[in-house]
């Protein structure tokens, strides 16, 4: 990593500023409904900077407000999040090469941050790598600003933004429909939709996630296996001519 | 709720998090070395994770037709369309965006 190179940050913004309202408002969401909750502002600032995770944290509101014992705490938290373990999976071998940045970008790998990491392609490692740090940086900033302007205005929204939350749903969209034209093998694509949608309708909208990805990435394994041995058996073929 | 039961919640939740996110990180790293059939099933989730946030964001459908299935249903195909016809993220985001918040409004 040698400096601060002022092109990738800017394409890092870019990057990241599909998120940016998103982040922002339902950051603004989170700060009021703490703030309706009896915590200041640096409660909800210590939450976004260090837990930094949507959903979890608005099911926290609750536990803070109410208390509930650790150990609830503790399951909830495994359950809601536990599909953060799998994003990891793609980005090892960049993170563990980005020295002092790696801690933070395996703390800053959310749903949307990955999204965006798997549409950088076409360009060296290096400049991959530093993009990806930027943009990571920026998703962070924007939900932190967002978390911190609802914790000090309140309820002082100009607009009602009721449904702004959708951004994220468009962009997971318009992220499939490109991988879908960019990558030939359209099986991964296609189980995620069929399991994903099997797996709602069986274990219902709240507990869904960990055995779909689970059930997935088993499938995966076995078209990898399958292909790995028809791949072998070409080879066989070919010997024998 | 005193403040240290707070701070112990949320030191909990930070643990909690960073622990699964650093999980895959944790188990191939040093000298343990990634075998290669997890290399490519890295590579090979992102299309099948970005399926299953899609179904995620979409979790209400098939139990609220009037409030979740129309809007985002009608939200979805104009991302989808949009992104058809001028194959800009940004512009199928806003579109996409635009149904939907116009729709929660309307029905």
């Amino acid at each position: 990593m040698t400096g601060i190179n002022i092109n990738n940050i800017r394409i890092g913004f870019v990057r990241a500023f599909p998120i940016f309202f998103s982040y922002v408002f339902i950051g603004m969401a989170y700060g009021i409904t703490m703030a309706e909750s009896g915590f200041s502002w640096y409660w909800s600032m210590l939450i976004s900077l260090f837990v930094y995770t949507g959903a979890y944290q608005f099911v926290l509101i609750s536990f803070l407000a109410g208390g509930v014992p650790i150990l609830t705490l503790i399951m909830t938290a495994l359950l809601m999040n536990s599909r953060q373990s799998f994003y990891g999976l793609t980005f090892l071998k960049d993170f563990n090469a980005m020295g002092k940045r790696r801690l933070f970008m395996i703390h800053s790998l959310t749903d949307e941050i990955y999204a965006i990491d798997c549409t950088l392609v076409g360009m060296p490692d290096e400049q991959r790598r530093d993009i990806m740090f930027w943009l990571a940086l920026f998703g962070w900033l924007f939900w932190n600003l967002g978390t911190l302007l609802g914790g000090l205005t309140g309820q002082l929204l100009p607009f009602n933004f009721e449904g702004i939350d959708f951004c994220m749903t468009a962009l997971f969209v318009t992220i499939f429909l490109d991988q879908w034209e960019r990558i030939k093998d359209h099986r991964p694509a296609a189980a995620g939709l069929a399991v994903g949608s099997i797996c709602l309708l069986l274990f219902g909208p709240s507990s869904f996630m960990l055995p779909a990805l689970i059930i997935v990435s088993l499938m995966l394994l076995i078209f990898d296996r399958y292909k790995g041995r028809a791949a072998q058996n070409a080879d066989k073929k070919e010997d024998r001519h | 709720m005193s403040t240290a039961n707070i701070i112990l919640m949320i030191a909990a939740s930070v643990a909690v998090t960073f622990f699964l996110r650093i999980l895959p990180f944790f188990a191939f790293s040093g000298d343990r070395k990634m075998p290669e059939w997890l290399d490519r099933l890295g590579q090979a989730l992102p299309p099948a994770i970005m399926a299953v946030l899609i179904v995620y964001c979409l979790k209400d459908v098939p139990y609220d037709l009037k409030n979740a299935a129309v809007p985002k249903l009608l939200g979805v195909a104009a991302t989808v369309i949009s992104y058809r016809f001028k194959h800009n993220s940004l512009i199928s985001l806003v579109s996409g965006t635009a149904v939907y918040m116009l729709m929660i409004r309307l029905i």
